[in-house]
């Protein structure tokens, strides 16, 4: 088991990767720690945990979906 | 679930009077609808093209739980949510918001918090083609 971590617009960009697998996190922060070789946490990020907004400092289990994007701009 | 999130251009009105023909007649009495579309400027500088990224798994979840929750705020009969993504000419429609009810109150409010839900929650992206480069619009604008 393990866990997915994607990015997301500006923040794929920055980070140059779309997605990529850890094998494990205590938190968010955590998740973004290891899944970029411990880059700086940008100042306006959101993040979601298997489809739904969470916070930097949300648990992660095995198996999870954690994703970082930057704020959202459809409509 | 009538939400849907299109990969090519779509005909806002054509869906409205396609949805509507199928909501039952006598019932309805009100229908508010909003279309949001390309722009050829955005702050104070022109815009030539767009791409509207998303995360798919996400989008879709989050477009369904809203429609849902406008269902539980308002008495209405029937909600409409499309969303593009993928590459955008200037005048394409982005979002169609529908709604309808039996009064006009709950078809207004409804489309009017929808679509304010929908830009600063649902995770889209825009990519502007600007004559000095790529840009990633970073904020919405406050709607006004």
């Amino acid at each position: 088991m393990s866990i997915q971590v994607k990015f997301f617009a500006s923040l794929r960009e920055q980070v140059g990767l779309s997605d990529t697998e850890i094998n494990a996190a205590d938190t968010v922060s955590d998740a973004w720690l290891q899944a970029t070789g411990q880059q700086d946490l940008p100042a306006r990020i959101l993040v979601a945990v298997n489809l739904d907004y969470a916070t930097l400092d949300t648990p992660i289990k095995d198996g999870d979906e954690v994703a970082f994007f930057p704020p959202v701009t459809g409509g | 679930m009538a939400t849907q999130i299109l990969d090519g251009d779509f005909q806002p009105y054509q869906w409205l009077s396609e949805f509507a023909q199928q909501l039952p007649i006598g019932k309805v009495g009100a229908s508010a609808s909003f279309i949001g579309s390309m722009r050829d400027f955005n702050d104070d500088t022109s815009v030539t093209r767009m791409t509207l990224e998303h995360y798919p798994a996400m989008t879709e979840k989050y477009l369904q739980q809203l429609e849902q929750r406008a269902h539980e705020k308002w008495p209405l009969d029937a909600c409409l949510i499309v969303h593009r993504v993928g590459d955008i000419e200037i005048g394409d429609a982005i979002v169609l918001i529908g709604c309808w009810s039996a009064h006009r109150r709950a078809a207004l409010d409804a489309c009017a918090w929808l679509i304010e839900e929908l830009k600063y929650n649902a995770p889209f992206w825009k990519k502007e083609q600007r004559p000095e480069g790529d840009i990633w619009v970073s904020e919405n604008t406050d709607g006004t």
